[in-house]
């Protein structure tokens, strides 16, 4: 099945090529990536700007450090390691929970301490960062599912993606995690994209591989009842982190913790396009509209309430 | 909006600049545009033979002179311990040898080559130099005066009274004063063409004699023909002594030109010249090279043409790769492929054109596949990724080492060419899609090393394409082109192909 370009421009999709020249290319100032594609600069420059970020433990840096990993790990509650300049999901090592010398994967599948250590290993030779270039390690703690997600994601906790245009919420979608995306929350390794109404926090249509969705596949939860609370605070957060990177089209990817609430968990600078299928809308007439804001919004709060003015979903 | 007109101007400028160059260089220096077009090739050899009487023997031969659309080159002569020299005399060019005390039976050659081209000028100015008339008895000036008044009044001009005394001659029954000059004057064509000159000076007609060879593959011993040419509205015309004018002279090298005598001798006897030609087939662009190096046209000072043949070799490669990067940006920014790793596809294409396209495609998946099997034990062995790499590039060595052994033993010799894959490459490759098997699963890996093998398919029916090999090693300039569609593509914000399918489901809906 394939469509009519001009069918696409209708609709205000925006595709590969424009994002990354008219709006990528236009608005992210190279010199700023590394704030974004280094996980750990990240971190560091949000709890600058007091934007709360998953505990962190600390990192590895060096191949000689990790036969000392075991002083960063917390003794008894879970954990994630994750190499600093990854990306898609891959070299992210979740354990759920620690039992002595035995780590526990969201699957179950159990590892020790070796294992653990010849995965950090990895990750500082950099096989899962771009072009293969070395790495650090960063070890934070395990985010906590929240209630209101029971049923809707398995083993992995949902991340919140929002589209900041110029500091401006343009979009937004959860993403849940599938027995095929192995816990983690991204979309190409087989989680479910639900987009999430701007104004609400209520779900408005789900994905999964790019596809239409309704239940979800492992626990058959109706996808469309979602709703995720503290939308305000988590509209909050995304937008902070504009004024954060100056970045101009960014994707904010914000988790829920059971007891410390939303926090950012990473930045994007070339956020994915599936957001626009999991919202049954195209983006572009969203963004066209920021571009022609006329009045200058000084602060966060004047901006949010632009979207939550104009963006109405109409699905 | 400014900085997309730039890029347009700049991607249209660097195409008109190597679509230019191109159209100079095949209309001007005379590039054949494909490969598959000849060009023939004369080489002219003048053999010289006399018998010598112990004296000092002196030979000069009358030389070529230069001709419009007559490009000559490698000219040569060849004589055994003879002193050799060229030299002007009168205005005209001589090959002049000498040698003392010659005895016995003497051959000597000089050669030229020659090549039509149709927009070659030579550079000489034109004279003429004129010489005494005859000296003719009463009766003979008698019929002079009937031949030519008779041709004089039957025409309009020095070319058409040329004609006109030209098919006097020729006809079957001449009238009495052309007989009369037949009779007493002309028993070759050598004479006829003397007689017809005498009569057209005559008349004050500005005439010349001309030896012309007819450039025709496999003559042997052939004497100069003898013409004429006429000098009239500025320009000289030929004529053939016995079918009058020639409008187009085709095949025809003019050797002698003028007064001068063909071949002088000294101290020797029995000389005589004759005239052997063969004809070659080069290609034309080894023809437009001859020439622009031998004329020395600059630009030609700055083409690959220069370089040794071994590293022309290797360039003519090289010069491939931008085009294979262009497959690789028009399937990733138009159709919207997935490949693992972005020019990797370029060089596997390099590889299949070395191995050809089957036999590299099996070898391809072969060595992939069993270094895919070889890595995942390699991950027990808990190794830095430094250390894994090298051993999967070791493991890739011997892979290939086996399969090529093997090969070879049940006959197939064309195993030989698996060297010729990156090794470097082919581990890297199996190292990632280890990587992208674990993290995501064996239906990625189908989806990215597919990808990269359909690109590398694609690039290399791109690469192999004779037109294209062609353009990119003899105009290297057209690379300049394939930059501006590079650049202009870059600049592409439309959709790709992919995503009218990615993005199908939402219109559905409506
Ligand atoms: N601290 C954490 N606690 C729980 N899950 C996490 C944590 N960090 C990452 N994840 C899971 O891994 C996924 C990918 O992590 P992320 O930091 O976004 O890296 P990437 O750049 O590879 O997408 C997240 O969507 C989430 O599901
Ligand atoms: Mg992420």
């Amino acid at each position: 099945m394939i469509i009519f370009p001009s069918e696409l421009k209708k609709l205000g999709i925006l595709g590969m090529n424009a994002r990354n020249i008219d709006y990528i290319g236009k608005c992210n100032d190279r010199k700023l990536y590394p704030l974004v594609d280094d996980k750990l600069q990240t971190k560091q420059l949000a709890t600058q700007h007091g934007l709360k970020t998953p505990e962190f433990f600390g990192a590895v840096e060096y191949q000689g450090q990790i036969k000392n990993i075991e002083d960063l790990l917390p003794k008894k509650s879970g954990f994630v390691i994750k190499p600093a300049q990854g990306s898609g999901g891959k070299g992210i090592l979740i354990i759920h929970k620690r039992e002595n010398d035995i780590f526990y994967k969201p699957s179950g599948e159990s590892l020790t301490l070796i294992d653990i250590k010849r995965h950090t290993s990895n990750i500082l030779s950099g096989l899962y960062s771009l072009c293969g270039k070395d790495d650090v390690a960063i070890i934070e703690k395990l985010i906590e599912f929240d209630e209101v997600f029971d049923g809707f994601s398995f083993e992995g906790i949902p991340d919140i993606r929002i589209i900041i245009y110029k500091g401006y919420p343009v979009m937004a979608m959860i993403r849940l995690s599938t027995s095929m995306s192995d816990g983690k929350a991204n979309l190409h390794q087989g989680a479910v994209g639900v987009g999430i109404d701007i104004l609400t926090g209520k779900a408005i249509s789900a994905v999964q591989y790019d596809r239409p969705i309704f239940h979800h596949p492992d626990t058959g939860k109706e996808l469309l009842k979602l709703e995720v609370p503290y939308w305000e605070e988590i509209l909050y957060l995304a937008c902070g982190s504009y004024d954060m990177t100056n970045l101009g089209y960014l994707g904010a990817d914000i988790v829920l913790d059971k007891y410390e609430g939303p926090m950012l968990l990473e930045l994007n600078a070339r956020p994915g396009l599936t957001i626009q299928i999991a919202n049954s809308q195209g983006i572009i007439h969203r963004l066209s509209m920021i571009d022609e804001v006329s009045v200058t919004h000084e602060n966060i709060q004047q901006r949010i309430d632009f979207s939550l003015k104009n963006f109405k979903n109409n699905v | 909006m400014t900085s997309k007109l730039q890029i347009y101007l700049f991607s249209f400028l660097l195409i008109f600049i190597a679509v230019a160059t191109m159209a100079y260089k095949v209309k001007y220096l005379d590039f054949p545009l494909f490969s598959g077009e000849d060009k023939s090739i004369f080489n002219i050899e003048a053999k010289i033979k006399f018998e010598g009487t112990g004296e000092n023997a002196f030979i000069s031969l009358a030389l070529n002179e230069e001709q419009d659309e007559m490009f000559v080159y490698n000219e040569s002569a060849s004589s055994l311990n003879y002193g050799y020299t060229t030299a002007q005399v009168d205005g005209y060019k001589r090959a002049e040898w000498a040698k003392r005390h010659i005895r016995g039976t003497q051959t000597i050659y000089y050669s030229i080559d020659v090549i039509e081209d149709s927009s070659y000028i030579s550079q000489k100015t034109k004279k003429y130099i004129s010489s005494k008339p005859l000296d003719m008895n009463s009766i003979m000036t008698q019929a002079t005066i009937a031949i030519m008044d008779d041709a004089e009044i039957n025409s309009a001009d020095d070319l058409s009274m040329t004609a006109k005394l030209i098919e006097k001659f020729a006809k079957e029954e001449p009238t009495q004063a052309v007989g009369l000059f037949k009779r007493r004057y002309i028993h070759s064509d050598n004479d006829l063409r003397n007689t017809l000159v005498t009569l057209l000076k005559f008349k004050n007609v500005q005439v010349r004699r001309l030896g012309v060879l007819k450039l025709k593959d496999g003559q042997k011993n052939v004497k100069l023909t003898p013409m004429l040419e006429i000098f009239s509205k500025n320009r000289w015309q030929l004529f053939d002594i016995h079918t009058g004018k020639i409008d187009r002279p085709e095949n025809l090298f003019v050797w002698q030109r003028g007064g001068v005598s063909l071949l002088d001798a000294e101290g020797v006897i029995n000389s005589k010249v004759s005239f052997s030609i063969s004809e070659n087939a080069i290609s034309s662009r080894r023809a437009a090279l001859l020439k622009s190096s031998a004329s020395e046209i600059s630009l030609m000072d700055f083409s690959l043409f220069i370089l040794p043949n071994e590293s022309q070799n290797a360039f003519k490669q090289l010069l491939l790769i931008p085009i294979g990067a262009l497959v690789v940006v028009l399937l990733r920014v138009l159709i919207g492929v997935k490949t693992s790793g972005t020019f990797m596809s370029v060089l596997i294409a390099m590889a299949f054109m070395q191995t050809q396209l089957i036999p590299g495609l099996i070898m391809f998946l072969s060595v992939v596949s069993l270094g895919l099997i070889v890595r995942s034990y390699l991950s027990y062995l808990n190794l830095l990724l430094v250390a894994r790499i090298s051993a999967v590039l070791i493991i890739v060595v011997g892979i290939m080492a086996v399969l090529a052994v093997i090969a070879f033993k049940l006959g197939f010799e064309d195993a030989i060419t698996i060297t010729f894959f990156p090794m470097i490459i082919l581990a890297w490759t199996i190292e990632r899609m280890s990587i992208v098997w674990e993290e995501d699963g064996a239906k990625e890996v189908f989806m990215q090393g597919g990808g990269s093998l359909i690109v590398a398919v694609l690039a290399y029916f791109v690469m192999i394409n004779p037109i294209i090999q062609f353009w990119t090693f003899n105009f290297p300039e057209f690379l300049l082109a394939v930059l501006g569609v590079i650049i202009l593509v870059g600049r592409y914000s439309g959709y790709r192909l992919s995503e009218l399918y990615r993005f199908a489901s939402m219109v559905k809906k409506k």
